[in-house]
């Protein structure tokens, strides 16, 4: 059994709307694992089924070999860290990290040193004495954190931590939690909606839509091998281009060409997904392009255009190429890098 | 720094305001310290006179009443004692009855608060005969116990905890759950310094409201010993038409001017929170 095992874990609220639907997971110890979704796929409940904060309706969730469906929040030894952090306003930084502490009991000398390795691992000990109100966002959410590493908790949970910082605190703080966890150790799940913030944080990400795990795996095995149209769209930026198409005899015709001798026994109505940075520039191409507009990134250029059909797509090249607005482009796949999902079900089948 | 009309005329307006406060209270003040022939002959006054010392020591210690023995200082002291009662008892239980309300989702809730509310519509005057004799069936007549316990009970501030318990983001809550908090715990160490300036400015309402109840404490006392200062008021406004003595009027003004003390005080204390409870939004 692994650290954290959810099995079968099913939420449903009492207004009867399904938010978790029959889901398994494990975590490894010292594992970071990642939930990421869109908004209200249920990735906070689960996480706060695991806090404790939400009741299981049904399921299974054991700690450490230990059942915790009943467990008090308090007894589970968790330690979460809020989206808006959720700091104590009337107490100092420093009594916001002893609180935990002071509840179990623990003497005051302890705490004090406790804290004060905290802070000094958190670079806040010069703020100990201020309020949150004193603090800045990215000093914030050191206390948050602060006040989970203290506690020296089985497990970190994240909710969404980052997305209340601006654009360039948020990939520093990133950056940050992932040290810190390497540093401490201890296992973590981590909620984003943000898939670059999945991507980079997570030794294992699970993508949720609509109370089901779509797909588990590292993020280069989901990046790279995307099992449903849902994750191919979600994970990648920009967003994989999808085009319509049809399976007939291996042959794959899509909206303007053909892919013969595909690696795929399926027949009828598909999705094509080719992802922006698969694609270059060839004499004898697939697909052509009619570029609007050209984002220029510095590394890269991110190309936008339609196609013959006025499909909208895009196309990611490196930044030294110059790509004039309204040129024709003759694009070809990379490598057979391309994807197929049953129009239907949104599996893939290749 | 150029001064514009318009704030000549707010100033203007406001002066007129704070004169309107103060000048009643400052004629009475020095009307008290006169003796009570000058003003009658006279009357009231604008300075200060030389009877200062001894009105306010005859009225503080001179027994009255109808069998002589209780004297304003006494009065004093019950009302003191009551009003601190309530203030404290109703800020205590409305802020514990507004945890429960807001923070255990029993079915129940939401009836249960309309109930307290509609308390509003039934003050104390409407129910004196009921709660009269509850509280002489239990024999609590003549007592601190009886002239509190019944007014300690308050929708108003149970309504402003409960609107302001809802306030509070439900992460904290959550927060201090993960820390280990309990029911209890959680109520001490954030509900309790989170709402202290609302409690400031409730505890400063019901003192007020407890100093000047009249037709409770008249009901329920018979005793002298508990008579109150809102009580002593009529007595010494009336007791010298009883007798041939001239009326005492230096020494009203000087128990009025004595009766404002506590009331006064406790806003004094409090004014700072209570200003930040009435505005606050920081959280």
């Amino acid at each position: 059994m692994s650290f954290l095992d959810l099995k079968n874990v099913t939420k449903i609220y009492p207004n009867g709307t399904k938010a978790v639907h029959e889901t398994s997971l494990s975590v490894d110890e010292g594992e970071f694992m990642v939930f990421v979704g869109p908004s209200g796929c249920g990735k906070s409940t689960l996480l706060r089924m695991v806090a404790g904060l939400e009741d299981i309706t049904e399921g299974d969730i054991n700690l450490d070999g230990k059942l915790i469906n009943e467990v008090d929040p308090s007894e589970r030894d968790v330690a979460m860290v809020f989206q808006n952090y959720a700091l104590y306003p009337h107490m100092n930084v420093y009594n916001n990290l002893a609180y935990g502490l002071k509840n179990r009991g623990i003497d005051k000398e302890t705490i004090e040193q406790k804290v004060n390795d905290a802070a000094k691992l958190l670079q806040i000990s010069d703020y100990l004495q201020r309020k949150p109100s004193m603090l800045s966002g990215g000093q914030r959410q050191r206390v948050a954190m602060g006040r989970a590493i203290v506690r020296n908790p089985k497990i970190f949970l994240f909710d969404e931590p980052l997305s209340n910082l601006d654009a360039k605190l948020r990939i520093q703080m990133r950056l940050e939690i992932k040290k810190l966890q390497q540093k401490v150790g201890v296992t973590s799940i981590f909620v984003t909606h943000d898939q670059v913030e999945a991507m980079t944080l997570a030794d294992r990400l699970a993508v949720i839509n609509n109370g089901i795990i779509e797909q588990l795996g590292t993020p280069i095995e989901i990046y790279d091998n995307p099992k449903s149209l849902f994750v191919a769209g979600f994970i990648g930026s920009p967003q994989m281009n999808f085009l319509d198409g049809n399976i007939k005899n291996k042959t794959l015709s899509a909206e303007g060409f053909e892919i013969k001798d595909i690696d795929s026994d399926f027949e009828g109505e598909v999705k094509l997904g080719i992802r922006p940075e698969h694609l270059s520039q060839s004499e004898n191409s697939l697909i052509n392009l009619k570029v609007d507009l050209v984002e220029q990134l510095g590394s890269d250029n991110l190309v936008y255009g339609q196609l013959k059909n006025k499909k909208d797509f895009c196309y990611r090249c490196p930044g030294n190429l110059t790509i004039e607005k309204g040129a024709d482009l003759s694009l070809n796949i990379e490598n057979n890098k391309y994807y197929i999902f049953d129009k239907s079900t949104g599996k893939r089948v290749n | 720094m150029k001064i514009k009309p318009l704030q000549i005329i707010a100033h203007i307006i406001l002066i007129l305001g704070v004169l309107l406060m103060v000048v009643p209270i400052w004629i009475s003040f020095a009307s008290s310290s006169h003796d009570s022939v000058t003003i009658l002959t006279e009357g009231m006054k604008f300075h200060i006179g030389d009877q200062l010392a001894r009105n306010y020591n005859e009225v503080l210690n001179e027994k009255g009443g109808w069998s002589e023995e209780v004297t304003a200082a006494k009065m004093f002291i019950n009302s003191f004692i009551m009003a601190l009662g309530i203030a404290t008892l109703k800020v205590v239980i409305s802020a514990m009855s507004a945890y429960a309300l807001v923070y255990y989702r029993f079915k129940l809730a939401v009836p249960i608060f309309w109930l307290i509310f509609i308390t509003l519509l039934v003050p104390l005057e409407v129910r004196i005969f009921p709660s009269y004799k509850i509280v002489s069936d239990l024999g609590l007549t003549n007592s601190y116990t009886g002239l509190i316990l019944p007014l300690v009970a308050s929708a108003t501030a149970t309504f402003f905890f409960r609107q302001f318990y809802k306030t509070i983001p439900d992460e904290l809550l959550e927060s201090a759950k993960l820390d280990g908090a309990n029911a209890w715990s959680f109520f001490i160490d954030f509900l309790v310094p989170l709402s202290k300036t609302m409690i400031a400015a409730m505890f400063i309402f019901m003192f007020v409201y407890g100093y000047s109840q009249y037709l409770w404490p008249l009901i329920m006392t018979t005793a002298e010993e508990y008579w109150t200062v809102v009580m002593g008021m009529k007595i010494i406004y009336t007791e010298s038409y009883e007798g041939v003595a001239l009326p005492r009027t230096a020494e009203r003004f000087a128990y009025i001017i004595l009766s404002m003390i506590p009331p006064v005080l406790v806003v004094v204390f409090l004014q700072k929170w209570f200003i930040k409870g009435l505005i606050q939004t920081e959280k």
